[in-house]
């Protein structure tokens, strides 16, 4: 098989194509997304909404109704009511997690108890089904990404304002509970627009692993926005090209390369990589008494003359 | 003394947190050119009469004019320089979008900073001194230099009133040099600053009036109230809560 037939061969599948777009538009999405939920250290609340969705699922089985539409109300309810019962200082954020994600995910098993057997739409709201998504699915995935993406994107220098310092923005008068309450509202309808692509257990990946490669690498808000969507939209193709040719579980391989896409930034970011530093390291020397940290431009991620100094 | 409408009317302001009596029968006046220092051992309450002008905690009692205006239709009058702490220094932004950021309510929702904003955050930048560092990512700055930068910030609102807590706090002397003077000049130019402080060589050096508060302002005057402050800090049983180097 020669390359071009290795790129290409999928696509002559409609169900491949299907399974291409509403990949990459989620991995688009949830890097955009997910930036914000890595710099403003919100990855627990990730993992409790994407969790919390589970009780909504099972209870949509159960009468048969809509699962997407169930997880969504489920894990939208679960974070409003983390934001609400979180601005009593008295409790940490991540207690108040704690507490509601185990909650809801125990609902949820109850609920499934309730039911005579496991089906194969309650394994793949778990572990995706992206090779299954329908037509509609493709625009519904399309027209709701392009709604989150705008909502970040508008309410950027807010958002900015808010997470770098939200005293100052509450008493400079934003609404800092509300925006809060936006931020929580987009990011659990990014995780349930995911679950199609890698299902509720890996979804975290999907949202954390491409924005903390991005930020890896770049020190502007912009780039690392560009960045993560960038990686999240190519470790979503590029993982559903390993499913393909392998044979391998969608979602999983999606997690795995972006995984790994994070593990190579995380060693050779220019900056603040493990190679850079242990160059840095090394160059210093254990006989110097003194050298600056030098917030200037570090050295080249390629020269590699610099080692023996 | 200047007898304009006040910038700001602390009227016996009583605040209760968990319960505790924080403050409280407060009262302090700050003028246009005035620097108005307020000092006071930790847990005597300088950064919840903060708090309380910034509307970020309840009143239990009292009430706060801000330009003649209730405080909560006053807030674009009012800049607010935290305790460094409350800042997430980590955010990838550089020096100007920091300060930029300083005018978010400005400039309003669902618009891009304009050339006006952009203008009073660089002005505001020269002011501090970090016009050279304005691409410089903010989690690469000093200690003395992060403290600029949050002056920069609530000074690129252009507001009238300014509210620093503990601005010395950590700081290198250049800084506080440069601070020092940049207070003196922006009070010449009719502003109005409440800065909170333990350290009293400061406020004696900065202030053009003190407040020493305990729960409650004690005592009130000219720096010249800090002239023995050993004297002073005993006669409210504070002698052993500060260190006093006078």
């Amino acid at each position: 098989m020669t390359v071009v037939e290795f790129l290409t061969d999928p696509w002559h599948l409609p169900f491949m194509r299907r399974a291409f777009a509403v990949a990459v538009i989620t991995g688009l999405v949830c890097g955009v997304v997910g930036v914000y939920v890595v710099l403003r250290g919100m990855a627990f609340i990730g993992e409790a909404v994407s969790h919390s969705a589970f009780p909504g699922v099972a209870l949509a089985y159960a009468v048969q109704g809509n699962l997407l539409l169930g997880g969504a109300l489920a894990g939208l309810t679960t974070s409003l009511l983390i934001a609400l019962v979180s601005q009593n200082r008295r409790l940490k954020e991540d207690t108040v997690i704690g507490v509601f994600f185990s909650c809801a995910f125990g609902l949820g098993i109850v609920l499934v108890s309730t039911q005579d057997s496991w089906s194969t739409d309650l394994s793949s709201f778990l572990f995706g089904q992206v090779l299954a998504v329908g037509p509609e699915d493709v625009w519904t995935a399309a027209a709701a990404g392009a709604v989150l993406v705008a909502v970040v994107l508008l309410l950027s220098k807010e958002l900015v304002a808010v997470s770098l310092d939200r005293e100052t923005a509450r008493a400079a008068g934003l609404p800092v509970l509300r925006l809060d309450l936006v931020l929580y509202t987009v990011v659990t309808a990014t995780i349930v627009l995911s679950l199609e692509a890698v299902g509720n257990v890996l979804v975290l990946s999907l949202l954390i692993t491409p924005a903390a490669a991005a930020r890896m690498l770049t020190e502007r808000l912009w780039a690392t926005t560009l960045l993560a969507s960038a990686f999240g939209g190519a470790g979503a193709l590029a993982g559903l090209y390993v499913s393909y040719a392998y044979d391998l579980a969608a979602g999983g391989s999606i997690v795995s390369v972006l995984t790994a896409l994070f593990v190579l930034t995380w060693c050779l970011a220019p900056r603040h990589g493990l190679l850079t530093r242990a160059r840095r390291h090394r160059r210093r020397g254990p006989r110097e008494p003194y050298a600056p940290p030098g917030p200037g431009p570090g050295p080249g991620p390629t020269k590699g003359t610099a080692l023996s100094g | 003394m200047n007898t304009a409408e006040p910038l700001l009317q602390v009227r016996d302001v009583r605040v209760v947190l968990g319960g505790r009596t924080a403050v409280q029968d407060t009262c302090l006046t700050v003028r246009g050119g005035e620097l108005l220092g307020l000092l006071g051992p930790n847990g005597a309450g300088k950064t919840t009469v903060l708090r309380a002008v910034l509307g970020l905690v309840p009143l239990a009692g009292g009430d706060v004019l801000i330009g003649g205006l209730p405080a909560g239709r006053a807030r674009h009058l009012v800049g607010y320089v935290p305790q460094r702490h409350e800042f997430a220094w980590d955010f990838p932004v550089d020096v100007s979008g920091a300060v930029l950021s300083g005018r978010t309510r400005s400039i309003g929702w669902l618009r891009r900073a304009g050339a006006a904003d952009r203008a009073a955050a660089e002005e505001a930048l020269e002011r501090v001194g970090l016009a050279e560092l304005r691409r410089r990512p903010v989690g690469e700055l000093s200690g003395g230099q992060r403290q600029r930068v949050l002056v920069a910030r609530a000074l690129a609102s252009d507001p009238g009133l300014l509210l620093l807590d503990e601005p010395f706090t950590g700081v290198d002397v250049p800084t506080q040099e440069l601070l020092n003077d940049l207070f003196g000049r922006l009070a010449a130019e009719g502003k109005g600053l409440l800065m909170t402080t333990h350290d009293l060589a400061a406020a004696a050096r900065t202030c053009t009036r003190v407040a020493l508060l305990n729960r409650t302002v004690v005592a009130e005057g000219g720096p010249g109230l800090l002239a023995d402050p050993a004297q002073m800090l005993r006669a409210f049983g504070l002698d052993t809560a500060i260190g006093v180097t006078a």
